[in-house]
């Protein structure tokens, strides 16, 4: 990656040392003890299933299905949600775990049968894979991080996890393996952090989605589906 | 658009806002919903303690700013991006116009920033031959109507009823179909979908940025400022100076803090953390990334008496419970920061020759100091503008100065006082009713063209006194 430029930044912060009343600060500031914990408290002592049970709950109030399954019936429940969801064009990630769920059959095999075109992301492919993601009616991806307070999946991209299979499809379908389920925003923030502390780089994007789409800007009325998808499914799978 | 809205004087502004039954309506009833739905997701937590944590953080930052933008800016030119750190609004328009010409763009789409409409930035673009499309639905409201100026920082058409957009996309965008906000909204979802896919360049706002990793969040509900970030080849990203912090970890609880308070759910849906431009083989995101940091008169603030109001978060929590905003609207305040919280912030980036006002739009009565969840003092922070307009700008109401020089001059002399005390109720006379006063003459008539005042007593005090001394009358 090339190094990128940085300009007029001493005049700049000089400005607001001396109107701090003090030297530039230059010796490595350690974190801060805070005195202050609460985000600590939220669920604190919630089992994994309990876990689940608000990730359910929630997800009404964010109008979004939510649909419980394990390894073996994962294949029906999917093919079953994309049917709810018109039966039509599909693109994914780029992702091993597809396969190793015993998914292939069904991508690469029943759905395409079924004159379902089911575009996987390739990202040889540039800018085709926008065009595709563009006109698909579904888009499906993996939650790395569940949050059950808000019932929210972490999604980071690479070149084989496209942001805009999560955008741009008309619905959006989310597995969640129940093994990612975390209290709330705290302990995904701390993940991230250690990924970045241990010298990993930290994804160029990383979304935090809670839903579908929606928005309350005419007369405060909401509407779902705004920019991004009309619909939002999760499918949890029991990997436990 | 700059940070200043409309033309006319603040009591103009005012009278057209308290004669505005829609928008007070509409005002009221969003006041209402938001404060609500705030109360029940903030009931479920330990709030005190976590504005309290949000206070903490905000104060730590600000005090050590020099050292998180340095190290801020580092962490994005390792990922890639560029920095310019511009300390007025016309250094990071100049800046952008330069990317802008580089990239020989046409199309900009842009998500929700205050920021970039209190620099002005679309008239810089539109200069240098641009198109800019606001994204946000009710921006882009706004926008197709002629450029109509925002009236709340969360919910910026929150004055227009759906009818009203109905006829302005009718006569504007060609739209055909009723005033249902779902089919308005689905005609948006069309035509920006176009012009996402369409766009050069995409600029956003920065809710926060993380020192530490050279990231930065972006809050929505629509998901326009994923689009915005990517589809076009090339990102600018705006940010006020102050809004940083050091961690992922006090992100997450800004954030938190954020989404509970400016609309009252527990995340929005779509938070999105961003680094860099895209990586080597990625297929979307930006190709290329700048950061735009801006002081813009933040600085002065810093140091002084009003620090604590560069916590602010942008939420417009102490707008909702405002009983002030509730009456005359966000476009009396004649700025882009309105409600309380507007009438801390404008004068001081603004100046008190054009705001001077502003800080007596209120009652004190406290209700935005308790709904800020990184605790600013705010109304603490209006009395102490109002200090200085009448100490040391003296630039206190011309009524308010007649009226304590009058009673300056009455009250130095007791001959004086005792003519005044009883010639008062003969003055008054003509304009009394009984024993109240609703037309009242000069000075008062403000007052009273919306309640009575009451008469003078007939009797004076020293009078009634004296009598009662000789056994007169009780």
């Amino acid at each position: 990656m090339m190094q990128g430029t940085i300009q007029n930044r001493d005049a700049f912060l000089n400005q607001i040392a001396s109107r701090l009343g003090r030297e530039r600060l230059s010796a490595p500031l350690p974190r801060p003890a805070w005195q202050y914990q609460p985000q600590d408290e939220v669920l604190k002592d919630a089992t994994v299933n309990e876990l689940v049970e608000v990730l359910k709950t929630h997800c009404l109030k964010i109008h979004t299905s939510f649909v419980m399954t394990d390894l073996q019936n994962l294949p029906e429940t999917l093919e079953k949600t994309i049917a709810d969801y018109g039966n039509e064009s599909i693109v994914t990630w780029k992702d091993q775990r597809f396969s190793d769920w015993g998914l292939d059959p069904l991508l690469k095999d029943t759905l395409p049968r079924q004159n379902i075109d089911v575009y996987e992301w390739d990202y040889t492919r540039g800018a085709e894979n926008i065009r595709q993601a563009e006109k698909a009616n579904i888009g499906i991806t993996i939650s790395e991080i569940t949050l059950a307070e808000s019932g929210t999946v972490v999604l980071f991209s690479d070149k084989d996890r496209g942001r805009t299979v999560s955008f741009l499809p008309k619905t959006f379908i989310c597995l969640i393996p129940k093994s990612t389920i975390v209290p709330r925003m705290t302990q995904a923030a701390r993940i991230m952090r250690e990924k970045h502390l241990q010298g990993n780089n930290i994804s160029s994007c990383v979304n935090f989605i809670t839903g579908p789409s929606n928005s309350a800007d005419i007369e405060l009325e909401l509407v779902v589906g705004v920019h991004g998808p009309v619909k939002a499914a999760y499918i949890l799978i029991d990997d436990l | 658009m700059t940070m200043k809205i409309g033309t006319g004087q603040f009591k103009e502004r005012v009278d057209q806002g308290i004669n505005d039954s829609f928008m007070r309506g509409a005002v009221a009833g969003a006041q209402e919903r938001i404060g609500t739905r705030r109360n029940d997701v903030i009931s479920e937590l330990n709030w005190e303690e976590w504005r309290s944590h949000g206070e903490e953080i905000r104060q730590h930052v600000l005090e050590h700013l020099d050292y998180y933008l340095e190290q801020l800016s580092e962490n994005v030119a390792k990922r890639g991006g560029h920095v310019f750190f511009a300390q007025t609004g016309e250094e990071a328009n100049e800046y952008i116009q330069q990317v802008v010409a580089k990239k020989d763009a046409k199309k900009v789409v842009k998500s929700k920033s205050m920021v970039t409409e209190e620099i002005s930035l679309n008239t810089a673009l539109e200069q240098a031959g641009c198109e800019v499309i606001e994204t946000d639905l009710g921006e882009y409201i706004l926008q197709v109507d002629d450029h109509d100026p925002p009236s709340h920082i969360v919910v910026p058409a929150l004055h227009k009823n759906k009818e009203k957009i109905r006829d302005v996309f009718s006569e504007k965008l060609g739209y055909q179909l009723t005033s249902k906000p779902e089919e308005l909204a689905g005609h948006a979802r069309k035509k920006l979908r176009e012009e996402f896919m369409a766009a050069d360049i995409g600029i956003t706002g920065c809710n926060f940025a993380v020192a530490e990793t050279g990231s930065f969040s972006l809050v929505t509900n629509e998901g326009n400022a994923d689009l915005v970030t990517s589809l076009p080849k090339t990102q600018i990203t705006v940010m006020g100076m102050e809004r940083l912090v050091p961690t992922f970890e006090e992100m997450e609880v800004l954030v938190s803090l954020l989404t509970r308070s400016a609309v009252g759910q527990k995340l929005t849906s779509y938070i999105t953390v961003l680094t860099g431009p895209r990586e080597e083989l990625d297929v979307d995101g930006p190709e290329e990334f700048h950061l735009v940091i801006v002081d813009n008169g933040r600085s002065n603030i810093l140091g002084g008496d009003f620090q604590s109001v560069l916590q602010c978060i942008r939420c417009a929590a102490c707008v909702n419970a405002c009983p002030v905003y509730r009456h005359v609207g966000g476009h009396s305040y004649g700025s882009i920061y309105s409600g309380p919280i507007g009438a801390v912030l404008s004068p001081l980036l603004g100046g008190y020759d054009e705001y001077k006002e502003l800080p007596y739009a209120s009652s004190l009565c406290a209700a935005c100091t308790d709904a800020c969840p990184v605790k600013i003092p705010l109304h603490e922070l209006l009395l102490k503008h109002r200090q200085i307009i009448v100490e040391k700008e003296g630039k206190a109401p011309i009524s308010e100065k007649l009226a304590m020089k009058a009673f300056g001059l009455g009250a130095a002399s007791p001959l004086l006082y005792k003519m005044g005390s009883k010639i008062a109720p003969m003055a008054m006379n003509p304009f009394t009713d009984g024993d109240k006063i609703s037309k009242g003459p000069g000075p008062l008539k403000a007052w009273t063209e919306i309640r009575e005042f009451p008469a003078p007593n007939k009797e004076r005090f020293r009078d009634w006194f004296k009598n009662r001394e000789k056994g007169g009358k009780q």
